[in-house]
């Protein structure tokens, strides 16, 4: 078997996005993706690929995560991520940053520099300092775009998953649940990838919710909702995180496929479709056998793939755009 | 079948030899915070509330690693953190970095009702609890002289503690050794389980967190699915080293192992604790639908009771010596 590569750059897009907004994203799930596969063809590790994939991921205005994070209640930016080792199951994640440029990779740093799993806020920001990571002023991470979905979310004083198009009268009853009113949804970004040895590894990075509560933490940095590895698979989850952290996504998958002896695509397919709520929840998912499954049960999710054959596909709703 | 109920105040490496000035005070709360657990539930309320109740009572023993008593990070402040869910609507409610608030379980479950969310941490955390008017107090009565003593002794051998500690045997051991393996003997977290007649389960557990602990360090007990779980077929609640209970997401494998494989509550508990987990790191209770109770642990000890509808009771810490 060959290695092979998966991400996403959030699950939720409605079938209207317009030419303008889905081009640039197309194109950048393609360079993501082309990053990814000149990584695995020098043989670096599929550590080292899903977080040099998410940081690009990261960079990237167009998604939800490092630059173009969603923005809390207060119009502030928290960020979050983490990052797992299928072989040794070592894992990092990171939650309440204002100033890390690559929150995945401060979540690798807390991994291998320090006794711990998981740093958050203040904490996490100091050890950024101490490690010397790159930082910036909290205001690089902000788009127009996302304040502009922030004033519609206090207009319609609701809490979103990123992503949103002008929003529809919002005639439902008040007491409905924010995320269940139909609104399109972006939610996170994330890598999976395995080399031909069978080592796998993920990693997922988030702005969070538009409008969420300040100090809210989601399934991205929860090992075992958002992001988890082991020898059997690597998953990498994305959409409303409160039903992926309940849901325990991605643990699940690995799960299914370690005590019931399903394979990849029927473990995750399990998850997505019979497992969690209808227009909630998108994954990534590569096995130690090199196959890959990206199932949601959103109208569609920003996702790309390729394996060491010379397959490739970037895709957003059913049809993929094969490369 | 009737309810059945079981709570820990924390794993480790708890000598046999520990000091009855040490050991009764503990004895004593497990048996008095069991004794509420029974009582509410005689009383007809629901597992949700049970499993908030005997934590809160947890919480506020000194004696145990959860709000006051909670150990302390490098700077010598407190950082509490805790989670409770709800097997039945799977709903869930978790809190970190929280400094004031006197019971960091029941923020958490105010989380988990009042708020869209699941998670609140630190600054916002503790912004939320002054709006729900929860009680807090000043950072200072959570501290006791033990677990300064604590922090003392870790600093003077440069290592992070699962937070038990006996006076400090030279470390001879080379430094390179990873700060969990020196046999220190650990006690962590405070935690809950219970199960009504009906099957209803729910679970909650709460902690100070690891001594010596880096600012802002998040353990196991706020990540749903790794200290805390229930579902329709158990409630599960885990303590001890928090990063290997993480990376084992050990409560939720109890329940996957039942759901998938269809194994009972006690092989499902045992065989996560006893083949998935390193030796020495964790410790759990747990009880099923069915009214079944396991408080497998693959430490020295676990202080720990459980009591079942029947009039069954028992207060333990080690193997073989059942007080009750």
């Amino acid at each position: 078997m060959g290695w092979a590569i998966a991400l996403h750059g959030g699950a939720g897009v409605p079938y209207s996005l317009p030419p303008e907004r889905r081009q640039p994203r197309e194109e950048a799930l393609r360079h993501c993706l082309q990053i990814g596969i000149k990584a695995l063809n020098s043989k670096m590790t599929p550590l080292d690929v899903v977080e040099l994939v998410v940081r690009e991921l990261e960079n990237i205005p167009h998604f939800n995560a490092g630059r173009g994070s969603v923005l809390t209640n207060k119009g502030t930016i928290e960020m979050e991520a983490s990052i797992m080792d299928g072989n040794t199951m070592k894992c990092g994640a990171v939650s309440g940053l204002t100033t890390v440029v690559n929150a995945v990779s401060l979540a690798r740093l807390v991994m291998e520099n320090t006794p711990h799993i998981y740093l958050a806020f203040d904490g996490a920001e100091e050890f950024a300092r101490q490690q010397g990571v790159e930082t910036v002023d909290s205001s690089h991470f902000i788009t127009e775009e996302n304040i502009e979905r922030l004033n519609q979310a206090k207009e319609a004083n609701r809490v979103q998953i990123d992503y949103t198009q002008p929003i529809y009268n919002d005639t439902k009853s008040e007491t409905e649940t924010p995320f269940a009113n139909g609104d399109s949804q972006t939610g996170t970004v994330g890598c999976v990838a395995v080399d031909s040895n069978g080592n796998l590894a993920s990693a997922t990075s988030t702005g969070g919710l538009v409008n969420k509560m300040v100090g809210r933490i989601g399934d991205t940095s929860v090992i075992g909702a958002g992001t988890y590895a082991n020898e059997l698979c690597a998953v990498s989850a994305t959409g409303v995180g409160e039903v992926i952290i309940r849901g325990t996504v991605a643990r699940d998958v690995a799960a299914l496929m370690e005590f019931k002896g399903l394979s990849l695509k029927e473990a995750a397919n399990i998850v997505i479709h019979e497992r969690t709520p209808k227009g909630t929840v998108g994954l990534v998912a590569v096995s130690a056998a090199g196959d890959i499954a990206m199932p949601y049960n959103t109208p569609g999710m920003f996702r790309a793939s390729a394996t060491e054959d010379g397959y490739s596909e970037v895709a957003i709703w059913s049809e993929p755009i094969i490369e």
